[in-house]
């Protein structure tokens, strides 16, 4: 078991550090000024979201156990607070954990 | 080989109010209970966390080791979610080129290429003088790694202590704290669209193919936004 345990932390380092090494080698080629980096600059924000909106909508783990309804709710709340506070990082952040751990355990 | 007074420059702005810090903190807490309860030890946690350093890979790997994936498994589900990376080191490092720097710092210092430290940079660059941005990026990698695996730590220490709603309460802190980093990227009309067509299109190709979704969807939106984008401009 833990041979596999630390076999499974290879694979996953492995699995993660190809893809910044071959970031790497392609990025020698671009300079910061082309059409191309502005394309990579897209694709990097445009995969970030979709990995977000997964996490939001279709998570795994302790979030999954939250309902629909009672995520977006707080994600709402903190976008709002967001705003309000001047675009604070810290606000939201803190009070998403409050208001979530809080609306989980009473409804 | 490196200089110092960057290095620290990059490594304190993890202490800035628009930190990941916080977000960072809290889930890989959520983490460090997780890797206890599904049977790792102390050694293995921190291992884990300081070589893979990517949230989601980490637990697409817990998640497969409790259904008993095969290593072969756990590669190409931990590839495809990570693959993300790609675009964010590309994006990044032409940003840090400098002739003065040697090669083999770049393939280690990629390394630290993580949603965190990368926003970071992407925020302080043009502060910083190209020749110093690669021990620059260095520093805000290595801030970012130790609170991530401190994190891992505390997390491990703490699970008997965290209940059910208080993993679910630390498991929302990131993409909360991630929705506003990306709300607040939309400066033009390009990054709005990355943004938003990416949100969209990677949940509808989650019905299509859960694993590629991330791929296919920021792929599609991205290069939609990109045209869109430079049709604007034009």
């Amino acid at each position: 078991m833990t041979i596999n345990i630390i076999l499974a932390i290879l694979a996953t380092s492995l699995a993660t550090y190809i893809s910044r090494f071959f970031g790497v080698i392609t990025s020698k080629k671009i300079k910061e000024t082309s059409k191309v980096f502005k394309w990579f600059n897209c694709l990097a924000y445009s995969t970030l979201s979709a990995l977000l909106a997964r996490i939001i909508i279709f998570p795994v783990g302790a979030l999954a156990e939250v309902d629909y309804l009672i995520r977006f709710i707080v994600i709402f709340i903190c976008l709002v607070i967001f705003f309000i506070s001047k675009k604070n990082f810290v606000y939201p952040t803190i009070l998403s954990a409050l208001l979530l751990t809080f609306l989980s355990s009473n409804f | 080989m490196i200089n110092i007074k960057y290095f620290l420059k990059g490594f304190f702005c993890i202490k800035s109010v628009d930190s990941p810090a916080i977000a960072l903190f809290a889930s890989f807490i959520a983490i460090g209970a997780l890797f206890k309860s599904i049977g790792l030890n102390i050694q293995e946690s921190i291992f884990s966390t300081l070589l893979t350093y990517a949230l989601p890979g980490s637990l697409i790997m817990a998640e497969s080791l409790i259904v008993g994936a095969s290593l072969l498994n756990i590669f190409l589900a931990v590839w495809l979610v990570n693959a993300r990376l790609y675009p964010m080191t590309v994006s990044l490092f032409p940003l840090l080129t400098h002739k003065s720097q040697p090669r083999l710092k770049y393939y280690l210092a990629c390394h630290f290429i993580a949603v965190s430290a990368w926003l970071i940079m992407k925020q302080n660059y043009k502060s910083i003088e190209r020749k110093y941005r690669l021990d620059y990026w260095i520093g805000v990698g290595v801030a970012n790694l130790s609170v991530a695996v401190s994190a891992t730590a505390c997390g491990f220490f703490l699970a008997d202590h965290l209940n059910k709603d208080m993993m679910i309460g630390l498991a929302i802190v990131n993409p909360v704290y991630f929705t506003c980093v990306m709300v607040g990227a939309m400066k033009t009309v390009q990054m709005s669209l990355a943004v938003i067509l990416g949100s969209i299109l990677g949940i509808i190709f989650y019905f299509i193919s859960p694993e590629w979704c991330i791929l296919l969807g920021g792929f599609t939106a991205g290069t939609l936004a990109f045209f869109i984008g430079e049709l604007n401009d034009n």
